[in-house]
């Protein structure tokens, strides 16, 4: 058999959208081949439509999604044409699927186990005694530690990176011809990633399956891929090996893409002298207890384990870690959303950390924060204008002052001041971060803790919004306290870096000491399991 | 584009309003349509729809003429909807929106106080507190008021403790806005739908109540009501089912415009709906 034959094959297709949708078609002409034994990155921002194919393949098109024109030839046969019954059996059969988020597309009542047997059956194969055989020998084959006591753990006994393996043995369960992945690593962190990714590599070598892999992030694409179809706007706008594509990107989008990318390029040294530390952070600690009940006992979880650090005026330092590693709980103590257990936390002078009530309200105003989800950070009842002069205007600035402010500072944030009458939802992401972030300049604060700021978003707006702050740091010497998972954003835009595991701070150091010269272990696995950081040495 | 231009592109609210409306002008002009009280009895007991001119809804069991009773009833059926949902939302708003807002020991408290009033049924706490006030409009007003304000506190708690945390509750928090400006301003508008259509429901079980209520001998024994006549024609429904049907059709009638009207409420509210539509 030809190795390079094509199993999947999509040719011209168009899918057209429900009537009322911002654009007439999901995708249009589309065509590329997944070959037996290659990865072909599907690459696009939101909204690309990257997935609305792989959803064709299967036969999952959303309602009021139909297909127009086009085929879509699996092994010969027109997948457009088959009906529900014939594409179930396809499904799972010849066709393997992961998704993205592991913990909704597993039961979470039933053991993972059972789960991977359920496949067997649902397609009447093998005895019940050796499905469990089977599951056991994938459990295995997808690196579970201990597959023997996975095999009866239930999904949330498991972590996000297990829960993704067990979705894959599922999906390899029956070697399937095809493996659909949509998305699977972007909800893990990035040392998980870097596991799972190395997983599906292997596999795919191992079966020598074609896979078609669906990301947003170039760095995934860079590590895996074999061949890359870049889609924009529903339509593909480079197709080529992973070498070209990456190397000599023809289209300009291609290449405004890949410059997106937040670049590991380490920044200068910054001049050593630190003045007068505006944030002292001092043996900060927070526990987290689950009240416990009759016959279970109390929750700990050490959120904050002795942190200190310094941050001087205009400066920006950036706090790196995986999820469940306390960052998000510090930036929260440090804006008094959350009240530490014990330690100092002084702001030019003033103790924060024991101010109450009251006088905490009054103080509040000097320390801002910029959320991470741009949607949910904006009351979807108020005006973008109100929004942003809410805060003067709690701290006593009449309400046409305060008006007059927010327009200036809409113009600042390049939205122009004839956002204000505008409601949050009419504008894009991007768009309501900035948002945010004028609203959070509107107090004229000492101090921002960015948290997440700029994760939510696609990377080409996650460049736009990382200059603006660049920007604003230069024209306000604004102080930040950048919190994230992205140590290649991190890269970008902080002065120094503190790097935390587990509530602890495992190292601290100006962001170019950090980068090239990690003194923990755990920053060097960190770093080292930066997606697409082998491609970019490269080019360097 | 105006409120009521927002209101008015959902069809059903206009509908519902126009209805509403109707009802409304049916009570007022009661008195210059049928001048006599409704409790006269005017006709032989029994008599059919149609069955003889002037009397297009037929007689009650004593001769009472139905069409007049049906009239006059709407005021005080609608009084008591509507100013007893009004009161009972006034207790279990506040209460519910503080005890989900401050969480802990005051929402233990407050949630333990409205588990008092949830324990004791409805409807005999409310003959209870009838009986011992003496029957009339205000009492029974305040009985229903009392006894229908757990689900709402309810309700409210549940929608407050979900928003708290909503990170532009956070945000208003960081910028040093008082408790009572985020709970008013930032918290209260985003809970209104869920409270808008419970609130229509109630206006219907309020007047279910005060039939009951009538039926028991507890209505005010001075003003006829959609609940009191459709209480005393439960037990001749086989042979006149008049008696109850047109009443019945009233309270349906009522209840729906209320939920359409409710429906329109919520939308012209609700900025993200009102610009899609546009």
């Amino acid at each position: 058999m030809n190795d390079n034959a094509p199993v999947l094959s999509i040719r011209g297709l168009t899918l057209a959208l429900p009537k009322g949708a911002d654009r007439d078609y999901a995708v249009e002409e589309v065509s590329y081949d997944v070959a037996r034994g290659e990865i072909m990155c599907v690459v696009g921002e939101s909204g690309s439509g990257k997935s609305m194919a792989a959803n064709a393949v299967m036969g999952l098109l959303p309602k009021g999604v139909r297909p127009t024109a086009g085929e879509v030839l699996f092994d010969g046969q027109d997948l457009l044409a088959l009906n529900e019954k014939q594409h179930r059996k396809l499904r799972g059969l010849r066709i393997g699927m992961i998704f993205q988020e592991p913990m909704t597309a597993l039961n979470p009542l039933m053991r993972v186990g059972a789960q991977i047997a359920e496949v067997f059956e649902a397609h009447g194969k093998y005895s019940s005694r050796e499905r469990q055989e089977k599951a056991l020998a994938l459990l295995e084959e997808v690196g579970i530690p201990e597959p023997d006591k996975a095999i009866r753990a239930y999904p949330f006994q498991l972590s996000g990176g297990q829960r993704q393996r067990v979705m894959i043995a599922m999906a390899l369960a029956l070697e399937p011809e095809l493996l659909i992945a949509d998305e699977p690593t972007t909800a893990l962190d990035v040392t998980t990633q870097a596991q799972i990714l190395e997983l599906i590599r292997d596999l795919q070598q191992r079966r020598g399956m074609a896979v078609m892999f669906i990301t947003h992030d170039f760095g995934v694409v860079a590590e895996v891929a074999t061949r890359v179809c870049v889609m924009r706007y529903g339509r593909v706008v480079e197709l080529g090996t992973a070498r070209e594509v990456l190397e000599n990107p023809r289209h300009e989008y291609t290449r405004a893409l890949l410059e997106a990318i937040p670049s590991n390029i380490i920044p200068e040294a910054v001049a050593q002298q630190r003045p007068a530390p505006l944030l002292e952070v001092r043996n900060l600690n927070k526990v987290f207890r689950s009240r416990g009940g009759l016959f279970k006992p109390a929750r700990e979880v050490r959120a904050l384990d002795d942190v200190s650090f310094t941050l001087a005026p205009g400066e920006t330092v950036g706090i790196v870690g995986e999820s469940g590693s306390g960052k998000s709980t510090l930036g929260r103590c440090v804006v008094r959303l959350e009240r530490p257990d014990s330690g100092s936390l002084s702001l030019s002078g003033t103790d924060f950390s024991a101010l109450k009530g009251d006088e905490l309200r009054r103080e509040r105003r000097r320390v801002q924060m910029i959320f991470q989800d741009p949607y949910a950070s904006l009351n979807p009842r108020h005006r973008v204008g109100y929004a942003i002069a809410q805060g003067p205007m709690a701290n006593g600035v009449p309400r046409r002052q305060a008006m007059q402010q927010a327009e200036e500072l809409l113009e600042l944030v390049g939205l122009g001041a004839v956002a204000v009458d505008r409601y949050p939802h009419e504008f894009s992401g991007g768009q309501r971060q900035r948002i945010g972030i004028a609203r959070a300049l509107a107090l004229n604060p000492e101090l921002i803790v960015a948290d997440e700021a700029v994760s939510a978003l696609d990377v080409s707006i996650q460049a736009q919004v990382l200059e603006l702050l660049e920007e604003l740091k230069q024209k306000l010497s604004l102080s930040l306290l950048f919190i994230t998972h992205d140590l290649r954003v991190a890269a970008q835009i902080c002065d120094s870096i503190i790097v935390m595991q587990h509530g602890r701070i495992v190292e601290q150091g100006t962001a170019q000491e950090v980068f090239l010269r990690p003194r923990e272990t755990y920053t060097k696995q960190l770093l080292d399991a930066i997606p697409g950081r082998a491609h970019e040495a490269a080019m360097a | 584009m105006s409120f009521f231009a927002r209101f008015a592109q959902n069809r059903g609210a206009l509908v519902g309003l126009f209805i509403l409306l109707a009802i409304i002008a049916m009570a007022m002009l009661a008195p210059f349509l049928y001048p006599e009280s409704p409790w006269r009895m005017v006709q032989r007991p029994f008599l059919a729809p149609m069955e003889v001119d002037g009397f297009w809804l037929g007689t009650d069991t004593m001769g009472r003429d139905v069409a007049a009773g049906l009239m006059h009833g709407a005021w005080v059926s609608l009084l008591i909807g509507l100013v007893s949902t009004s009161v009972a939302l006034l207790i279990g708003v506040p209460l519910g929106a503080v005890a989900g807002y401050y969480g802990g020991l005051i929402d233990d408290a407050l949630m333990r106080f409205t588990e008092f009033f949830q324990t004791i049924p409805n409807f005999a706490l409310a003959i209870v507190l009838v009986a011992i006030m003496q029957p009339s409009v205000t009492s029974i007003v305040l009985a229903i008021a009392i006894v229908s304000w757990p689900p709402v506190a309810r309700l409210v708690r549940a929608e407050f403790m979900s928003l708290r945390h909503r990170e532009y509750v956070e945000a208003a928090r960081l910028v040093g806005q008082t408790n009572r400006t985020i709970i008013l301003r930032q918290i209260l508008p985003n809970t209104l739908s869920p409270i808008i259509v419970l609130a229509s429901l109630m206006v219907a079980t309020a007047i279910l109540l005060e039939s009951a209520l009538s039926f028991l001998g507890l209505g005010d024994p001075n003003v006829m009501s959609w609940g009191y006549m459709i209480g005393a024609a439960r037990t001749v429904i086989r042979q006149a089912w008049w008696l109850s049907f047109f009443p019945g059709v009233a309270i349906l009638l009522t209840v729906l415009a209320l939920n359409l009207v409710g429906e329109g409420l919520d939308d012209a509210l609700n900025p993200k709906l009102a610009r899609e539509r546009s």
